[in-house]
């Protein structure tokens, strides 16, 4: 059976690892390579490196970072932030990625998820979608949250999943940063619309609420908050997931 | 020397990455000589079957690692190396792997979303328990490697395959004859069982 999985997220702006509530009140959380290097030996199952400062494009700099923390790292490495191209993608594997997340590019361009599926396999393609409830719908944001499309996320993750993606990195923008726990609702309904792995993300403040997520379907739960500024440890949570009977690694 | 050969695959460095981590320095190559001359050679490769057979043709080094493990030195095939050495598969029909181990390589028919990716479970087969490299790597209740693949491994004789996982059915995931072993995840991307089967692999005697 796969193992669910536990992926620290490290949000990047300007070099540093970075943490908000509902993405805004950034405060800094460390050095990118360094809580890479810290997760890795601790036990994450992957790791996600989002450039949030980035939504326009894919910068140098970032890449160079990217670099730095595929050194350090021996479990699969999603990066995202400012790519918008086949090519864009394709630099940012050469620098280490595994795995690449696109978000504003998908919705303004969504055929740029088949073209990067045939380009990289549709292994390589995790799709971004941040959502905030709006009006009893679940409305799909970009541009770091700040602009709403008109898209409803459940019938966009459908669409995704048709074009190629690999997999759904879903984002409570309502639970952002509130460490209220994950949009269960949410997650459970995406989780039951597609057969592809859904992440869960956005609320998570306690042990509990990981499990929770995986109770509602998460193939894997995306966790910043109680990592970076709790200190607590990647196998404090398998212990305590395991315990309430989530399959995850030993 | 180690060396890894570099025949235009992605994903090398990591595994170059892994093999320093587990304390064992590795020359990336895509020069058949240094091939052939190095004492241990890694076949690692994520990409296309037919793509990847022809370039091995092509460029001397499909012969290269056939003379490596003709001389019985260690062969370790990762994911798309580990299916390179059997005759073919369904990814593209009618190329020539290296015909290095018995079996064939077929996509997998399952009701489950292919590729499968993620941690799954290897569990050592009878063979697999008493081999000199996954023996002690798996022990006797296995561990867990990360796998991103539609193609798999079939048709291996049972003591040829190492390890098994489960993915609506059970599948070889690890495979091997005399100094030949494949595993069809990543050692490179499975953290410490993943380095600790890379160092097995650089001081395993067969």
């Amino acid at each position: 059976m796969l193992a669910r999985r536990i992926i620290p997220c490290l949000d990047v702006a300007d070099g540093r690892v970075v943490k908000g509530v509902h993405f805004e009140e950034l405060r800094d959380a460390g050095d990118p390579v360094e809580q890479a290097a810290r997760y890795d030996r601790e036990g994450a199952d992957e790791l996600v490196f989002l450039d949030i400062a980035a939504s326009y494009e894919l910068r140098s700099t970032t890449l160079a970072m990217v670099s730095r923390v595929a050194e350090r790292l021996f479990i699969p490495f999603t990066v995202g932030g400012g790519i918008r191209s086949v090519a864009d993608a394709g630099a940012a594997l050469r620098a280490g990625a595994d795995k690449v997340a696109v978000n504003t590019a998908a919705v303004r361009d969504p055929d740029l998820v088949s073209r990067l599926a045939d380009a990289y396999g549709t292994q390589c393609v995790v799709v971004a979608v941040d959502v905030r409830r709006q009006a009893g719908r679940y409305a799909v944001m970009v541009t770091g949250g700040r602009e709403a499309t008109p898209l409803e996320a459940i019938d966009w993750i459908r669409e995704l999943e048709n074009r190629g993606a690999g997999e759904i990195l879903l984002t409570s923008m309502d639970r952002d940063g509130t460490r209220s726990g994950y949009d269960l609702e949410l997650t459970r309904t995406a989780a039951d619309a597609v057969d592809i792995p859904i992440i869960a993300s956005g609320g998570a403040g306690s042990f509990a609420h990981l499990a929770d997520a995986f109770e509602a379907g998460a193939h894997g739960v995306l966790a910043a908050s109680i990592f970076h500024l709790d200190q607590q440890t990647i196998a404090a949570a398998r212990a305590f997931l395991r315990e309430r009977g989530v399959p995850v690694r030993p | 020397m180690i060396a890894v050969v570099d025949y235009g695959v992605n994903n090398l460095a990591s595994v170059v990455r892994a093999l320093a981590a587990a304390g064992h320095p590795a020359t990336l190559t895509a020069d058949p000589d240094v091939v052939r001359h190095a004492d241990r050679v890694v076949l690692p490769g994520v990409g296309n079957y037919g793509r990847a057979a022809i370039t091995l043709r092509v460029t001397g080094l499909g012969d290269a690692v056939r003379e490596v493990a003709a001389a019985g030195k260690p062969l370790l095939g990762i994911c798309l190396g580990q299916q390179l050495f059997f005759t073919g598969s369904e990814e593209a029909p009618g190329a020539a792997g290296l015909g290095l181990l018995p079996g064939r390589v077929v996509r997998f028919t399952t009701g489950l979303h292919v590729p499968h990716v993620g941690w799954s479970e290897v569990t050592p087969t009878p063979a697999g328990r008493s081999h000199g490299l996954t023996g002690p790597v798996l022990g006797d209740a296995g561990a867990y490697f990360y796998h991103v693949h539609s193609f798999h491994p079939a048709d291996v004789p049972d003591e040829c395959v190492l390890g098994t996982a489960d993915y609506d059915g059970p599948f070889a995931t690890i495979v091997g004859r005399d100094s030949i072993v494949g595993t069809q995840f990543h050692p490179e991307k499975s953290q410490d069982a993943g380095i600790g089967l890379m160092r097995r692999f650089a001081e395993w005697t067969p």
